[in-house]
């Protein structure tokens, strides 16, 4: 029993503007971790960097009045953040997936602190921003050039990614560092600093996902929000073959199938929920073992995970 | 993650509580209470208003007690140890908030004799282990009524968290309600298997929207429904607490949960050495459940609703009065006749007019 209203372009629109809304967030946070990682860092503090940067994200535009200030400042939050685990995993050569969790476990619980005086209270949602022309656009108009400035950035920042870590010095030497520390130290280049910015940048985009939730997805403040969106975010990195483009791929496949199978409950057609809830997950997984398994050879970069310790 | 989390909580308030030496609590002495909570107090929804309840028996007995809490601690085995931990450092009154909570409260109990514990929203009693929970559904059958008032479409938006049967009794008392004013409401319910995922349950308030519901019900506990509802332009009820403030021009009414009467009447009792176990099950009448302030209805819509509150209140209507047909057109509810509670906590079937099946079943 299909609504006929379901062909309607105008909902059209609206299921597509919040399918590209629900893969923002996860492409934002992915995207930071997958440079992270392909400077040869497992940070599992994604989850805690992103909370953090909800509640930060949150606190400042609430006091303050300004979105803007807000976002500058979970990033910088999530940034922040990312840096204890810098410390620990790059300079102290600690275990980094142990680092990880305690960052995730730290971030929750720093952030429920810091929103605590918060709860109960609101923020307008960041606006949408149109684009003249392309938003007038039937259908894909709202869907893509509706959206609020995340949205845009996420994008942007899509693009940076893909072309900084192909194109430009400082991604072939970020990638070396990422591959074979040892190397890239013997050639002079500073490993551990290199791999703290980039772990900053993980941390900094995951600050932004969480200002994202907190100001834009759901403008307000409550603890555990993120609702385990960071460990999503790990998840697809790894599933995208540390590869730009996938992730993006892996993203907007999660959002479409989380979104969509909301309708398919809204139609009544009697598919047990809990399948349907957990479709998202078997279809981004089933989706990127297909890619992977079709172009072999793009595994893991070869120093992930492990501690690098220059011998003098 | 929450485990994680809830471990190192629950590590860190060991070792903390540990410091003290565990004591029977004498009737002179300070009575120490503790409370287990299934999320962040900060959730501004069920474990919120839990701790309000709290922080009410704090203010009301002053010094008399000494209260604890331990949030976010996952249902199962974890749950026990938090409990066993808050027992042996000599609370005298544990709170378990959360219907997962039952056996590891029941386990704990029976090591515990000199200890009462207090399980919400369970169905097991022993003899320092007593229940309680609230009527949730009467607030839902008016909701239904003001929904079916107001909706143009004729369709009420219902997001749920899981198929237990509270969830499940909500539905039905909600659209018990709707078909008392309208019998062709029609109701969409999508399940969002969670009970704190504002994302997720603005995602499923934005898919009811789209597909033609232009009154949102939730049965999850944060205010990201009712904010969808208020940039989309349509009406929608609050859960727990009272979300006026995400949506000013949508929110109808919340069923706002108050614990605070219950919670202190208990704390009094325990220190009066006058607790008994007990299976409480408060209502309207009790002062449990509230309904918020009737808000953006006409006045005959607000005077229907406050006329329906006042019935229930009094005890003259029941949510599930005869005649109830279930969905296959059988008569479960004869005329004249209302449902017994305990088929109301052991509900798993839909009323007729809904076209959905429960899942799993």
């Amino acid at each position: 029993m299909l609504d006929t209203a379901m062909l309607d372009a105008t909902i059209l629109g609206a299921v597509l503007a919040s399918i590209v809304a629900a893969a923002t967030t996860l492409l934002l946070a992915s995207l930071g971790e997958l440079v992270a990682e392909r400077a040869g860092t497992l940070n599992l503090g994604v989850e805690g960097m992103m909370i953090v940067g909800a509640a930060v994200g949150y606190a400042t535009a609430y006091s303050s009045g300004s979105l803007l200030l807000g976002t500058l400042a979970a990033v910088l939050a999530g940034a922040m953040l990312s840096l204890v685990f810098a410390v620990l995993a790059i300079w102290l050569a600690t275990n980094q997936v142990a680092s990880g969790l305690a960052t995730t476990i730290l971030g929750l619980g720093l952030a429920g602190l810091i929103g605590s005086s918060f709860v109960g209270t609101r923020v307008d949602a960041a606006p949408a921003l149109a684009i003249p022309g392309l938003t007038d656009l039937p259908v894909i108009g709202p869907a893509l050039f509706g959206q609020d400035a995340f949205v845009y950035a996420s994008i942007l920042l899509l693009i940076a990614v893909t072309w900084g870590l192909a194109r430009t010095r400082a991604g072939l030497v970020l990638r070396a560092v990422g591959e074979n520390h040892a190397a890239a130290h013997a050639l002079g280049h500073p490993v551990r600093r290199i791999r703290t910015l980039a772990v900053m940048f993980g941390g900094a985009c995951a600050g932004l996902a969480g200002a994202h939730l907190s100001l834009a997805y759901t403008p307000f403040w409550a603890s555990d929000m993120t609702a385990g969106r960071g460990w999503i975010a790990l998840a697809l990195v790894v599933f995208s073959a540390w590869r730009p483009l996938w992730l993006l791929g892996g993203a907007y496949l999660f959002g479409a199938v989380s979104i969509l199978q909301l309708h398919v409950q809204g139609f009544g057609l009697g598919i047990p929920a809990q399948l349907l809830s957990s479709l998202p997950y078997l279809a981004t997984i089933a989706a990127l073992v297909v890619i992977s398994a079709l172009k072999r050879g793009q595994g893991a970069p070869a120093s992930l995970g492990v501690p690098f310790v220059p011998d003098r | 993650m929450r485990k994680i989390l809830a471990m190192a909580v629950a590590l860190a308030s060991g070792a903390v509580l540990a410091g003290g030496s565990p004591i029977e609590a004498r009737a002179a002495e300070k009575l120490k209470a503790a409370w287990v909570y299934i999320g962040p107090v900060g959730d501004f929804g069920w474990t919120y208003q839990h701790d309000q309840g709290r922080q009410a028996v704090e203010k009301e007995l002053g010094d008399k007690v000494e209260t604890t809490y331990v949030e976010s601690v996952p249902e199962g085995p974890d749950a026990e140890r938090v409990i066993e931990q808050l027992a042996r450092a000599g609370n005298t009154l544990i709170f378990t908030t959360s219907f997962g909570y039952m056996e590891p409260t029941l386990k704990v109990a029976k090591r515990y004799p000199k200890v009462f514990f207090e399980h919400a929203t369970g169905y097991k009693t022993a003899k320092n282990v007593s229940t309680y929970n609230a009527k949730f559904h009467e607030g839902r059958y008016v909701i239904g009524q003001i929904a079916a008032k107001t909706s143009k479409t004729g369709t009420i938006g219902y997001i749920a968290s899981f198929p237990i049967p509270e969830v499940i009794s909500g539905i039905n008392a909600l659209m018990l309600g709707a078909q008392s004013v309208n019998p062709d409401m029609k109701i969409k319910i999508v399940w969002v298997n969670s009970w704190f995922d504002p994302a997720k349950e603005a995602d499923a308030a934005k898919a009811l929207i789209d597909q033609g519901a232009d009154v949102i019900s939730q049965h999850t506990d944060s205010p990201a429904a009712m904010q969808a509802a208020e940039a989309r332009g349509v009406k929608a009820f609050g859960q727990a607490s009272d979300m006026i403030k995400f949506g000013p021009n949508a929110q109808l009414t919340s069923i706002v949960d108050n614990w605070a009467p219950y919670y202190i009447e208990r704390t009094k009792a325990a220190l009066d050495g006058t607790w008994t176990s007990t299976d409480t099950w408060g209502g309207m009448k009790d002062g449990e459940v509230v309904m918020a302030p009737y808000t953006n209805m006409p006045d005959d819509v607000k005077k229907m609703a406050e006329a329906t509150q006042a019935a229930i209140t009094a005890g003259t209507l029941h949510p599930f009065k005869g005649p109830i047909y279930d969905q296959a057109g059988k008569l479960v509810v004869k005329e004249g006749e209302v449902l017994p509670d305990k088929d109301i906590l052991s509900m798993n079937w839909y009323v007729k007019g809904i076209t959905d099946t429960v899942p799993g079943k």
